[in-house]
């Protein structure tokens, strides 16, 4: 079993980002159009962070134009260049799925 | 050189590829395998090279098996496999020589055989993947059967192939056209993508992939 953990160990990051959940993050993510690499970034309020070692992810969502988004990232990927916290959150479960319905005034967060 | 090598499933995981993309891959501890025999024409009436794998204590075997090992003076080893190859390229191994995962590259294809993991006694629904009847409207006891098995005295037999109840799994299974993802020749690991059939640690048979290679004219 030794050697999964190493190899797991291997194609994770060194630092994972340090991010909570509640908190509204901007992921930077590089993405490629064509032969052109670009980096786009993801604003929006951490809802779900899901453990298991390389396949660890976490959920992001944001109201755009008034339709909810949800992204999923996987936390280790080498894609995402860097995760910033805009503000973090005070909140008191670890899944956030109760701001699905919610919207505006209601769907924000007490600073914490 | 060797087409194929014998293994132990380690397990599965995930890694990173060079594009970010997510790859879901086997971990195969592969070798090192040691030549124990060479099977060649004029002898058998065929060619062959017979492999072990998975060094163990010589007092774990049996007398017979411990001798054909002390006779060659080599490490006694818990497998012993024949893997079928032509004369030119078993002529290129000596006995006691060690095959090693290096045979393999990354991008290669493969076929991996292994023994399924046992299901045992199993209804036609798991095994074949019959609808059964419906679960309502009136249903007795009738629910995950396989409902009627064939005619009447014309053809007056059941049909072969017909499903039925029975033992599933701890089958010899083939696994073909793999994309081996990844050699580590320090560790002797293979990463294999995609599942492969067994439990962890089971023994594993990896070799080229025939369909793959013939389609390229190999």
């Amino acid at each position: 079993m030794k050697v999964l953990e190493q190899l797991e160990k291997s194609c994770q990051k060194e630092k994972p980002d340090s991010f909570r959940i509640g908190d509204t993050v901007r992921v930077h993510l590089r993405v490629v159009e064509g032969d052109k690499e670009r980096v786009q970034v993801f604003e929006g309020v951490v809802i779900k962070r899901k453990r298991g070692g390389t396949g660890a992810s976490f959920t992001v969502r944001k109201v755009s134009y008034g339709v909810g988004v949800e992204r999923i990232f996987p936390v280790h990927s080498p894609r995402i260049e860097k995760i910033e916290v805009v503000r973090s959150g005070r909140v008191r479960r670890s899944k956030l799925y109760y701001l699905r319905d919610l919207r505006g005034k209601a769907a924000r967060l007490k600073e914490s | 050189m060797s087409r194929a090598i014998l293994g132990r499933k380690v397990g599965m995981t995930q890694i990173f590829d060079e594009a970010g993309q997510v790859i879901p891959v086997t971990v195969v501890q592969a070798g090192p395998c040691v030549v124990v025999q060479k099977r060649t024409a004029a002898k058998h009436r065929y060619t062959a090279l017979q492999i072990g794998f998975d060094e163990i204590a010589g007092r774990k075997l049996t007398k017979p098996v411990r001798g054909v090992f002390e006779r060659l003076e080599l490490k006694p080893q818990r497998f012993l496999r024949e893997v079928r190859m032509s004369a030119e390229e078993v002529e290129a191994y000596k006995v006691g020589d060690t095959i090693k995962v290096s045979i393999f590259a990354a991008g290669e294809y493969v076929d991996v055989e292994g023994m399924t993991k046992g299901k045992g006694f199993q209804g036609v629904v798991k095994r074949f993947h019959f609808r059964g009847a419906n679960q309502t409207h009136g249903t007795h006891e009738y629910r995950r059967h396989g409902g009627a098995i064939g005619c009447r005295e014309d053809p007056g037999h059941i049909f072969k192939g017909r499903g039925m109840p029975g033992h599933m799994g701890h089958t010899r299974v083939t696994t073909p056209n793999l994309k081996v993802v990844k050699v580590d020749a320090d560790q002797n690991l293979l990463l294999i993508h995609g599942a492969v059939p067994g439990s962890k640690g089971a023994l594993l048979f990896v070799h080229k992939a025939v369909k793959h290679m013939a389609k390229q004219g190999l």
